[in-house]
């Protein structure tokens, strides 16, 4: 087990944003999390980011207990993040922030960070062409794909990718859902957030659904697909 | 106008000089407002006790006027460190006790400020009434030459002979015009290399465009916070070096009106932005000798501020506009 969420409660204040949420995520793996907005999707990823303080239940990586830990610190442990709205540093160039991407890498200086951005731009040749370019001036999609190179950049050993599909043209969706199965292919495990839910659901391993903070239902990205009270909800009535 | 006229050059150079003072100074607001999105109204005692550390350090060192070269460059050199190490020290202590527990109980940005606008005149008055403080730790007589009549102005003693180097328009630049201004800037680039090259100067950026993705890269913010403040202080000490080396003076208050006019030169120049402090200090450095040349010297703060107004009416977020990172500083 990579990752092992169990018993996690984290609130905004008074609001309890997720109750008692558990799962799990083995390696090799891509998981989903799928849910409405405002599900606690978003808060999920942030927290096992360190982002968001826990109130109760426990989060595991890789067997160490990283609760507490802060939230800098576990990007060397091998946690990655493509946040939610992207968040490139928009005053940086692509470069400096695929640069970023490597700023708690203990190996930052090595040839091993080259060989990793060849491969980001073999993945993302849209950000080769442009490495000079301020963020701030790409397009949304691009900015995605930048994301996620950045986040790549970390050598993860987890890839947490918050709605990476939002906003982009169809074709682009796609484009992103197959380079998110390149990754997986390439021995990277991922808990992916979407919303594009056929599409998510079809890709991943396993999935769970998440309602108002809590996980109501989990499975095989295929029993899932094929349910009819899921289908109903999630998927607009066909996949 | 005749008097503008009439003394251009050396209204141009000795403005240069003010504003290479106010840019440096300019320097440390704008950096903790990228990051912090505060300002640090006690930016100025950090600049004050600079100038102060400066002219102790001379005069511990038995400084006097008359030495030769290398004397010149000895007392410079130790000016600089003695200042630079006092002003980082008081930036950083300010971070650690006036903001991060406030920072850490999430207080609103308003409590902030407060306790910026608190630490500024504590730090004020401590250096006011040093007199006393050394009497009640019975350092009394050790210390009396540093600590005498601690509300009056105090002297540097004349180690840098002002020296004609060559003249423009019928201006004598002097060799510490020259050494200010070049100094300045030259700092300024090293500074402006940090933050766009050095890991450290990534993070800064990186914290001040978006503070949650980085952490995600594993920037740990309070460190980032710290080394601004430190960066911040450092460039203020270096700052009232070049002040003391022009103006010759300092008083527990000097960090006052010096500290609004720096202020208001990141604020020309576009808060948040490195270049735009550069740019907002030299700017009003030569408005405000410009603009007292027109309307008398009893208006030269006016001035400034009125400069201020004007540039925001038509420019909002100030010359360069606003942003550590989004200028690509
Ligand atoms: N910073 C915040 N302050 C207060 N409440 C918040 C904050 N962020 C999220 N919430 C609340 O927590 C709940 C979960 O939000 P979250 O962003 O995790 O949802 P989500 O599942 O990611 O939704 P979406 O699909 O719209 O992105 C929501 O009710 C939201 O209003
Ligand atoms: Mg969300």
């Amino acid at each position: 087990m990579l990752l092992e969420v169990k018993g996690l409660c984290v609130n905004y204040g008074r609001i309890e944003a997720i109750r008692d949420i558990s799962f799990t995520v083995d390696e090799g793996e891509i998981v989903t999390l799928i849910g409405a907005n405002g599900a606690g999707k978003t808060t999920t990823m942030k927290t096992i980011s360190g982002l968001r303080p826990v109130r109760a239940g426990t989060v595991t990586f890789n067997g160490k207990d990283i609760t507490d830990l802060p939230s800098y610190e576990r990007p060397v442990l091998g946690i990655s993040q493509s946040p939610e709205g992207r968040g490139c540093f928009v005053g940086m160039t692509v470069m400096e922030n695929l640069e970023m991407g490597t700023y708690a890498r203990p190996d930052r200086k090595s040839k091993a960070v080259k060989d990793d951005l060849e491969r980001v731009f073999e993945l993302f040749p849209r950000l080769k062409e442009r490495v000079n370019q301020a963020a701030g001036s790409m397009s949304g999609g691009e900015q995605q794909m930048l994301a996620m190179g950045r986040a790549l950049m970390a050598k993860p050993k987890l890839l947490l990718l918050d709605e990476p599909s939002m906003g982009l043209a169809p074709k682009l969706i796609q484009q992103i859902f197959d380079i998110v199965t390149e990754i997986n292919s390439q021995g990277t495990t991922v808990l992916l957030v979407e919303q594009n839910a056929a599409q998510a659901l079809k890709r991943s391993h396993r999935a769970y659904i998440l309602e108002t903070g809590e996980i109501v239902r989990e499975g095989s990205g295929k029993e899932l697909a094929n349910d009819p009270a899921v289908k109903a909800a999630y998927l607009g009535g066909d996949v | 106008m005749q008097f503008l006229i009439d003394n251009f050059w050396a209204l141009t150079i000795t403005g240069l000089t003010l504003g290479a003072v106010y840019a440096l100074v300019a320097l440390g607001y704008t950096l903790v407002y990228g990051v912090l999105r505060l300002i640090n109204f006690a930016h100025s005692e950090v600049f004050m006790y600079g100038t102060f550390a400066a002219l102790w350090v001379v005069m511990f060192l038995g400084g006097k006027a008359g030495g030769g070269t290398g004397q010149v460059i000895f007392w410079i050199a130790m000016m600089f460190v003695a200042a630079m190490t006092m002003s980082g020290l008081i930036a950083v202590l300010l971070e650690r006790f006036a903001y991060r527990p406030l920072r850490k109980r999430n207080a609103p940005p308003l409590i902030a400020l407060i306790s910026a606008v608190g630490a500024s005149f504590v730090l004020a008055e401590v250096m006011g009434l040093r007199e006393k403080i050394v009497a009640w730790v019975g350092l009394d007589d050790n210390l009396r030459a540093y600590v005498r009549n601690s509300r009056n102005a105090v002297g540097l003693p004349d180690i840098v002979a002002k020296e004609p180097v060559f003249t423009v328009g019928g201006y004598a630049v002097t060799n510490v015009d020259i050494f200010v201004i070049v100094g300045a800037i030259t700092i300024m680039v090293i500074l402006d290399q940090f933050v766009k090259r050095s890991r450290l100067g990534r993070g800064i950026r990186a914290v001040a465009q978006d503070p949650e993705a980085a952490a995600l890269m594993g920037v740990n913010r309070d460190r980032v916070i710290q080394v601004t403040f430190l960066v911040g202080g450092v460039m203020a000490g270096a700052a009232a070096v070049f002040y003391l080396l022009r103006i010759g003076i300092t008083r527990y208050d000097a960090g006052f009106l010096l500290g609004v006019k720096a202020f208001t030169a990141a604020v020309l120049g576009g808060i948040g932005n490195l270049r735009g402090a550069l740019l907002g200090g030299f700017v009003l450095g030569l408005a405000e000798n410009y603009g007292s040349a027109i309307v008398g010297t009893q208006w030269k703060d006016v001035v400034a501020f009125v400069l201020l107004i004007v540039i925001l009416l038509f420019r909002p977020t100030g010359l360069l506009g606003e942003s550590l990172g989004k200028a690509r500083a």
